[in-house]
C-alpha cells in the first residue's frame, strides 16, 4: 500500500445515551478511494464529522501524515487539506454559481478571476459547469458539482463525500466516478460513505465496516461479493424477500390523464400520468427525488383531490373522494414523510393506529371512539411486524426512524388493503428490516392485493416490483416489465443525465 | 453549563406538577415582591389565597368565586378548542358582548310577557350571537385566507361600538331616568338568570361545567375531538387522516363563539342584570390566559378559571384592606402566568448539568 495519508487510532465518542463511535481505528492511504461502511445509525456520520473538526472525540487520536492532527473546526480541517461533500447541500438557489462558491471562501478573488479557475477546474475534471448559472436552476446533479467544485478549489489531500448518488440517475453516477478516479489518480484520497454495496465494488479500493460505532471489519471490495458486505454490516445473515410466482388479476387501479397543480410553490405538477395496477402486481416507480413523488402520493391517497374519473378502484371514480372514503375502499397509503405526515409526533402508537385504522378496523362507531380496539390493533402491529418499543401508549417520536416505519407500513398493510401505495418504503431503515418490509410487501401481493411502490432506491425496485416506470419532473414514464430492464435504461427513464453535459475526460 | 435535553416524550409527572410548583414559585416571589413595598409577605399571600375562601368574609366571597369564574371557564373551554387545533379565536370579548345583546335583546322583546320559555329562546339567542359574530372571521379565513387573529380581534372593536349605540339607542330603558342601560333582567321572574344569588348560583355556572364535561368527552372519545388534537399536533398527518381544514376552522371558530355568546348572555341575566354601556369588562381576554393555564385541558381550564377569579378577589381585598397597589396585583398575577409557562418546559424538556469540559 502507498504512503499514509491519515490514520485513526482507537476514536470514542458518546453521546448521552448512545456510544456513537468506539474505539475506531483505521488508515487512509495517499491517493486511495477508501470506503466507510454502515447501516443507519453505524456511527459513519460521526466519525467523519470528528475528521472534518465539527464533533471533537472522547478520546483517541487521528495523524495527519505523521502529524497529530486535532482540528478545532471545520475551517482548521480545511487548512489541513481536508474537503467534505454533505448529503444536504449548502447553496442559495438566488446566487450563481460563483457568488455561491465565493461566499464558502476565506478570501474570494475578484469574480472574474473566480469564474476563470471554476472554468479551469471543472473542465479539468469532466465536471462542465457554466460559473453564472443561477443555482436555483440547476438540476441536483448539477449542484452536486457546485459542492464538489468549491472544495476541488482548496486543492484537498482528502475529500470527504457523504451519500453523494442518493441524488444522482445511474448515469451521473458514471459522471461523478470517472471524476474521483482522476482524483484518486492524481493522489487525493477519498472517503466515500455509502451503503450502495454495487457503487463501493466499482469505485473503492479499500472499506471498513462500522457496525454500532465499532470498526467490525475491512475488506477489499473489488475481491468481495456484495452479499458479503451486506453480512458485515447487518451482523447476521441476511434473508433475501422471496416472491412466489403468481398471475396478475383483474385491473386494480387505472389512473389515466392525470394531472395535478403542485400543493406548493415548491412543489412539481403532475403531468398527463396515466398507469394500470393490477391485482396481485407490484408496481415499481422510482425517478430522483422532487420528481412528483410526494404529489403522486398526494393525489392517491386522497389528500389532492382531482377530477372523478382520473382516478379508478375498480372501475369505480373515486378521484374526488377524500382520504378516509378511499380507505373504505381499500385504498391505503403510507407517506414517506414518517413524523408529521404518517405520524403525529407527540400522540401514543394507540391514537397513530386510530389515525388511519379507525374506518376499516371498526375502531369508530357514530363518531365516538374506541380506544381499547384501537390499543389492541397498535398492540397487533407491533407485534407482526417487530416494532422495538415498551408499549402502545408510547409518542410516535420516540421511536427510532426504522421502528416507526415499520409500525406505520404494518399499520397499513394489516388493514388487509386492496390496493396499496407506499413511498420510499425502507428508507432510513437497517437492512434486516427493509428485507421484511419487502416481504410484507411482497406477501400482500402474493395474496391478491396490488401494490405501488414508489422508491428512489432501485435495488429495491428491481427486487420487489413487476413493472416499473420512472417519474420525471412530473411525467411517468412507459411501464416496462422489470425483468426485461437494466440499469443503463432504468437510468434514462429517469431523465438519463438530465441534460448535465457529459464528462470527457 | 446548562443543556436543555427534549424527552423522548411528555412527562406525565411533571405535567401534573408544574401547575404546583409554579404557585408555590408565584407565592414565594410575590412575597418577596410584597416585602420591598414594606407589607408582610404572609400576610398579604394570606389575604389573597386563603381569605377569600376561609376568611372572616369567606360567606361574601364565595359567591363571586362562581360569578368570576363561570363566565372565564366557559369562554376558555370554547377557545382551547380552536388553540388546540392552532386556531386562533383572539375575539372572545366581541361574542361574548354580542351574546349578550342578542339574548338581552330577546328577553326584552317579549316584555312585559312572563312565560317559561322566554329564558331558554334568551339562551339559544345568546349563542347565536356569539356564533354569528365568530362567524365572520370563520367564513373570511375559509373562503379568502384571512388572518382570523386579526379579523376577531377588530371585531371586538366593532362589538364594543354596537354595544354602546344598543344601550343608548334600541334596549335603553324607556323608564330609565335617560340612564344609558338597558331594563334590569333580574326584575322580571322570566328573564332572571339567577338560581340563588346567596351563593352565586346561576345558569352560567351550570352552563360552564356542562361545557367542561361535554369538552372532555369531545376531545377524548370523539372522532372529531382527535382530529382537533390531530391538528394541532401535526397539520400533514390530520389531512392524511381526513381531516377537512375549512370544516375544522368552522367548528372550533363556531363553538368557541357560541360558548362565549353564551356566556354573556349568562352575564347579563344573572351578575349583570342589564346591558350597559360598561357591560364588557375583559372576560374574553382573560379567558385566553385562563385556557393556556389549563394547559387547554377542560378540567385544567376548570381550575385554572377558579385561581384566576381567586387572585382577582384576593387581589381586591389586598388591595382594600393592606393598601397595595393595584399595579402589584397584576404583577403578581403575571407572575403567575409567566412561572406557569416557564415550569411548563419541564414536561417536554429535562435540564441537564453538563460539563463544560471537551475531551
Amino acid at each position: 500500500m502507498t504512503d499514509i495519508l491519515l490514520s485513526l487510532k482507537g476514536l470514542t465518542k458518546a453521546y448521552p445515551g448512545v456510544v456513537a463511535n468506539n474505539n475506531v481505528s483505521f488508515d487512509i492511504g495517499v491517493g486511495e478511494v477508501h470506503a466507510l461502511l454502515g447501516e443507519n445509525g453505524a456511527g459513519k456520520s460521526t466519525l467523519v464529522k470528528m475528521i472534518y473538526g465539527l464533533v471533537k472525540p472522547d478520546s483517541g487520536t487521528m495523524t495527519l501524515r505523521g502529524q497529530a492532527f486535532t482540528p478545532s473546526e471545520p475551517r482548521a480541517a480545511r487548512a489541513d487539506g481536508i474537503a467534505m461533500v454533505f448529503q444536504h447541500f449548502s447553496l442559495f438557489d438566488a446566487l450563481n454559481v460563483a457568488e455561491n462558491i465565493a461566499l464558502g471562501m476565506e478570501n474570494p478573488p475578484a469574480m472574474r478571476d473566480l469564474a476563470m479557475r471554476i472554468r479551469e477546474v471543472s473542465e479539468n475534471y469532466g465536471l462542465p459547469l457554466d460559473p453564472y448559472k443561477t443555482v436555483g436552476g440547476l438540476s441536483a446533479g448539477e449542484r452536486q458539482r457546485v459542492e464538489i467544485i468549491r472544495c476541488l478549489l482548496q486543492d484537498p489531500k482528502l475529500l470527504i463525500m457523504d451519500e453523494p448518488t442518493s441524488v444522482l440517475t445511474p448515469q451521473e453516477v458514471d459522471i461523478l466516478f470517472e471524476t474521483l478516479r482522476k482524483l484518486s489518480s492524481e493522489g487525493t484520497a477519498i472517503l466515500y460513505i455509502s451503503h450502495k454495496l454495487e457503487e463501493i465494488r466499482s469505485l473503492c479500493d479499500h472499506a471498513t465496516v462500522l457496525r454500532l460505532g465499532e470498526n467490525v471489519g475491512e475488506c477489499t471490495p473489488a475481491d468481495t461479493t456484495a452479499r458479503e458486505m451486506a453480512e458485515l454490516m447487518v451482523g447476521t445473515e441476511l434473508l433475501t424477500p422471496e416472491r412466489s410466482g403468481r398471475d396478475f388479476g383483474e385491473v386494480a387501479l387505472d389512473i389515466s390523464g392525470l394531472s395535478a397543480d403542485a400543493p406548493s410553490d415548491f412543489g412539481t405538477s403532475l403531468k398527463n400520468v396515466h398507469m394500470t395496477v393490477r391485482k396481485g402486481e407490484v408496481f415499481g416507480i422510482g425517478g430522483v427525488a422532487g420528481n412528483g413523488q410526494d404529489e403522486l402520493l398526494g393525489v392517491l391517497s386522497g389528500e389532492t383531490t382531482t377530477q372523478a374519473d382520473a382516478v379508478r378502484l375498480h372501475g369505480g371514480p373515486v378521484g374526488n373522494l377524500g382520504p378516509t372514503a378511499r380507505r373504505k375502499l381499500g385504498l391505503l397509503t403510507a407517506p414517506e414523510e414518517r413524523l408529521g405526515h404518517a405520524a403525529a409526533p407527540d400522540m401514543s402508537l394507540t391514537e397513530n393506529a386510530m389515525l388511519t385504522g379507525s374506518a376499516r378496523e371498526g375502531l369508530e362507531s357514530n363518531g365516538f371512539l374506541k380506544w381499547g380496539l384501537a390499543k389492541d390493533f397498535a398492540d397487533k402491529i407491533i407485534k407482526a411486524f417487530d416494532v422495538r418499543t415498551p408499549g402502545p401508549e408510547n409518542a410516535a417520536r420516540s421511536l427510532s426512524g426504522g421502528n416507526l416505519q415499520k409500525f406505520v407500513i404494518g399499520r397499513e398493510v394489516l388493514q388487509h388493503p386492496e390496493v396499496l401505495v407506499v413511498n420510499q418504503p425502507t428508507w432510513g431503515v437497517d437492512a434486516a428490516a427493509a428485507a421484511s418490509i419487502r416481504q410484507a410487501l411482497l406477501d400482500l401481493a402474493a395474496n391478491g392485493a396490488a401494490v405501488i411502490c414508489i422508491s428512489q432506491d432501485l435495488d429495491e425496485l428491481m427486487e420487489i416490483s413487476d413493472n416499473f416506470a420512472a417519474l420525471n419532473e412530473g411525467r411517468l414514464s412507459a411501464p416496462r416489465p422489470t425483468a426485461e430492464l437494466n440499469v443503463e435504461e432504468i437510468g434514462l427513464m429517469m431523465g438519463g443525465a438530465h441534460g448535465m453535459e457529459v464528462s470527457h475526460v | 453549563m446548562i443543556v436543555l435535553e427534549k424527552r423522548p416524550q411528555p412527562s406525565q409527572a411533571w405535567s401534573m406538577a408544574t401547575p404546583l410548583i409554579a404557585v408555590l414559585a408565584t407565592m414565594f416571589f410575590g412575597g418577596l415582591l410584597f416585602l420591598t413595598l414594606g407589607k408582610n409577605p404572609i400576610e398579604a399571600i394570606r389575604t389573597i389565597f386563603y381569605d377569600p375562601l376561609f376568611g372572616e368574609f369567606a360567606f361574601y366571597y364565595r359567591p363571586q368565586l362562581l360569578v368570576k369564574g363561570a363566565p372565564l371557564v366557559l369562554i376558555a373551554i370554547g377557545l382551547s378548542l380552536g388553540f388546540k387545533a392552532g386556531i386562533w379565536n383572539i375575539g372572545a370579548e366581541g361574542q361574548y358582548i354580542m351574546g349578550a345583546i342578542v339574548g338581552a335583546g330577546i328577553g326584552l322583546a317579549f316584555y312585559p310577557l312572563e312565560a317559561w320559555y322566554i329564558l331558554p329562546l334568551m339562551v339559544i339567542g345568546g349563542a347565536f350571537g356569539g356564533w354569528i359574530w365568530a362567524m365572520i372571521p370563520g367564513i373570511l379565513k375559509v373562503r379568502f385566507g384571512t388572518n382570523e387573529i386579526l379579523v376577531s380581534l377588530m371585531l371586538v372593536y366593532v362589538a364594543e361600538q354596537l354595544l354602546a349605540s344598543m344601550s343608548l339607542g334600541l334596549l335603553k330603558n324607556p323608564e330609565g331616568h335617560g340612564f344609558p342601560g338597558s331594563r334590569n333582567l333580574n326584575d322580571y321572574a322570566s328573564t332572571n338568570g339567577w338560581i340563588d344569588q346567596n351563593v352565586g348560583m346561576h345558569w352560567g355556572v351550570v352552563a360552564a361545567l356542562i361545557a367542561v364535561i361535554f369538552a372532555y368527552i369531545l376531545l377524548n372519545r370523539h372522532m372529531l375531538g382527535f382530529h382537533i388534537r390531530l391538528t394541532g399536533d401535526a397539520p400533514r398527518a390530520a389531512k392524511f387522516a381526513g381531516v377537512k381544514p375549512a370544516r375544522l376552522i368552522l367548528f372550533t371558530l363556531g363553538m368557541s363563539g357560541a360558548l362565549a355568546g353564551l356566556a354573556g348572555l349568562f352575564e347579563a341575566s344573572g351578575p349583570a342584570g342589564q346591558i350597559t354601556i360598561d357591560f364588557s369588562t375583559g372576560y374574553g381576554f382573560t379567558a385566553i390566559i385562563v385556557a393556556f393555564l389549563g394547559r387547554l385541558h377542560p378540567v385544567g381550564i376548570l381550575l385554572a378559571g377558579a385561581l384566576m377569579a381567586l387572585t382577582y378577589i384576593g387581589g381586591d381585598i389586598a388591595q382594600g384592606s393592606l393598601g397595595l397597589p393595584a399595579a402589584a396585583i397584576q404583577v403578581f398575577q403575571g407572575m403567575l402566568l409567566f412561572f406557569l409557562l416557564a415550569f411548563d418546559l419541564l414536561t417536554n424538556f429535562r435540564i441537564r448539568l453538563a460539563s463544560g469540559k471537551v475531551a
